[in-house]
């Protein structure tokens, strides 16, 4: 086993402890710092596959906005004990666990039987170069339809947030 | 050794989990986190096949951004939403939001 092994390994189990403790702990609070956590794990493996951009823009925007977003959500619409607050549905819980574990089984049968055809060697260095000409050339409008898709989502948020007023 | 499959077994249990928590949370807030986890074991497939499979373009990378993107604009839409519900309601349970049932 080398090293990059041993790094995938190590970040993988952090992600997957940080995704199950979001969905086992029941304080939300506890749940978020444990989102971020998976957060985190995934930005690493972004870093193994040399991916280093993407691992920067999901720690700045998963780990940093999304979670205090989320955090932030959560103090205004806390109601009651804190220790109450991410309970499971009585009879879905069984439904949605059989439903997860029959998705992971199968998805995960069909990646062992295929043959992927992957290309032997390390990718080039240039990949930010490469992803910003993308992003200004072939694919310069789904950029700008991006920007006004933030745009237009901020200005919902703040009037959804913030109640119609009557005329 | 680490190589395509192992990452796409990853983001396939990163996934389940998040099925997990989307269809047996009753909290709002919580739901949202699982989509984001969703969406993040999504961004880690298109991340992994860029690096193994095609090696001389970015284009994964890039449509990783774009999940992104719409993820954030996603998660602050539905917090306002869950903040304008509570604020009828006075509630998050998703029992409670039963306002479009007769």
């Amino acid at each position: 086993m080398n090293m990059n092994d041993a790094v995938f390994i190590i970040l993988g189990v952090i992600t997957l402890f940080g995704a199950v403790g979001v969905v086992s702990f029941n304080n939300i609070v506890h749940a978020a710092i444990s989102l971020v956590i998976s957060f985190l794990g995934v930005a690493g493996l972004y870093f193994q596959l040399q991916a280093e951009f993407l691992g920067l823009v999901q720690v700045i925007v998963y780990a940093g906005a999304i979670s205090v977003l989320i955090i932030f959500a959560i103090m205004l619409v806390m109601d009651r004990d804190p220790a109450r607050t991410n309970l499971t549905h009585k009879i879905n819980r069984w439904w949605g666990g059989l439903i997860a574990v029959l998705f992971a089984v199968f998805i995960g049968l069909a990646i062992r039987e295929s043959q992927f055809p992957v290309q032997a060697g390390s990718s080039s260095s240039e990949r930010i170069g490469q992803l910003a000409e993308l992003l200004l050339g072939d694919y310069v409008i789904a950029f700008e339809i991006a920007a006004i898709l933030l745009l237009v989502a901020v200005v919902g948020a703040i009037i959804l947030a913030k109640g119609a007023k009557d005329q | 050794m680490i190589g395509l499959q192992q990452y796409l077994l990853l983001a396939t249990i990163l996934f389940a989990v998040g099925i997990y928590g989307v269809l047996s949370k009753r909290n709002a807030v919580a739901v949202l986190m699982s989509v984001e986890l969703m969406l993040n074991s999504v961004n880690l497939n298109f991340v992994a096949i860029n690096r193994y499979v095609v090696t001389d373009q970015a284009v994964g990378q890039l449509f990783a951004l774009m999940v992104i993107v719409v993820a954030a604009a996603e998660v602050a839409v539905g917090l306002a939403l869950i903040i304008s519900i509570f604020r009828q309601r006075k509630s998050v349970n998703l029992n409670d939001f039963n306002l479009l049932k007769w």
